[in-house]
């Protein structure tokens, strides 16, 4: 199948940076209203658990961080595989600079949910499937990150991480129905499911507008560090000589 | 609600202010490091490209 020329063109790396320059700032601050009013009403709105305390409070960054974790990692093999497929320069230079930022975001997740399982569950880890099947998303991408890093040819490296994260989306559907196929401790779905969110409306407020926030948060982040690696990967053309010399980078 | 009873978060202090505290190093860390690198890219680039012009000028020279 191939793709119409305007993809081409506007996918091209120079027009990619551009336009990407244009639109951080916007991100930037719909990210930082969305955080503070999601804060706002996570700490000061929504009303202590009855069953948790205050405790739950830190599922306003736990949930949303997992959910970027899978969000970012379906982006990353889709980019990916597009690369692969058409071969869109830009679409594998998303993979390759959404890897850190997905690894981040697992990590974040794994590591608070442990700080809410401890009081809560009495344990930081156990083995069971939702928290194992985390943990593998998370060397997944660190696997990703080593790989690329590992093989100097851009293409080359670029064909090899696409490979390994399309492998990898396989781990997605578990991580999700985790909860459901084993007995854990970890509790199920209160909100991603085809039924009535099970959360009261206090509380699913602040945890939208968190996860919005991180959705636009990662879509800065990724841009900003879109754009430098555009510069490192296109120094042999023109367009980028020129942004370089004549400092309007 | 008082500040202290805010930070006090009804006995969970530790386990809440930890989880906001590092995931805003990390996220602020994730963040911020591109805005390095991007320059750091630049002024290595600004070199290159004026290594490779001197390079020009004395090849025209020679000829």
């Amino acid at each position: 199948m191939k793709l119409p020329a305007i993809v081409h063109k506007y996918s091209s790396p120079k027009n990619f940076y551009t336009m990407s320059g244009k639109m951080v700032p916007w991100f930037v601050w719909a990210f930082l209203l969305t955080l503070f009013a999601g804060l706002y009403y996570g700490f000061f709105e929504a009303p202590p658990d009855y069953q948790q305390g205050e405790s739950y409070r830190i599922m306003f960054i736990h949930v949303p961080a997992a959910w970027m974790s899978m969000f970012i990692y379906m982006i990353m093999a889709t980019a990916g595989a597009i690369g692969l497929i058409w071969r869109i320069k830009t679409a594998d230079l998303m993979a390759s600079v959404s890897a850190p930022i997905g690894a981040a975001f697992t990590f974040l997740a794994l590591v608070t949910g442990s700080l809410w399982g401890k009081p809560m569950w009495g344990t930081w880890w156990v083995w069971d499937a939702r928290l194992t099947s985390e943990l593998i998303l998370l060397f997944l991408y660190l696997g990703f990150i080593a790989l690329q890093a590992s093989i100097e040819d851009p293409r080359n490296a670029a064909r090899a991480g696409a490979v390994l994260a399309i492998v990898g989306v396989v781990n997605i559907p578990i991580i999700h129905y985790s909860v459901e196929w084993w007995s854990t401790l970890h509790q199920g779905a209160t909100v991603t499911k085809l039924d009535k969110p099970s959360i009261h409306i206090s509380m699913l407020i602040p945890l939208l507008l968190m996860a919005v926030s991180f959705k636009l948060y990662y879509a800065a982040s990724v841009l900003m560090r879109a754009r430098g690696e555009i510069l490192r990967r296109e120094q042999n053309s023109r367009w980028v000589k020129e942004i370089v010399t004549e400092d309007v980078a | 609600m008082s500040i202290s009873e805010f930070f006090y978060m009804g006995g969970y202090a530790l386990y809440v202010w930890s989880s906001y505290g590092l995931s805003l190093v990390v996220l602020a860390w994730i963040f911020i490091s591109p805005i390095y690198t991007k320059k750091s890219i630049i002024k290595e680039l600004r070199m290159k490209y004026r290594q490779q012009e001197r390079q020009q000028e004395r090849e025209q020279q020679e000829t």
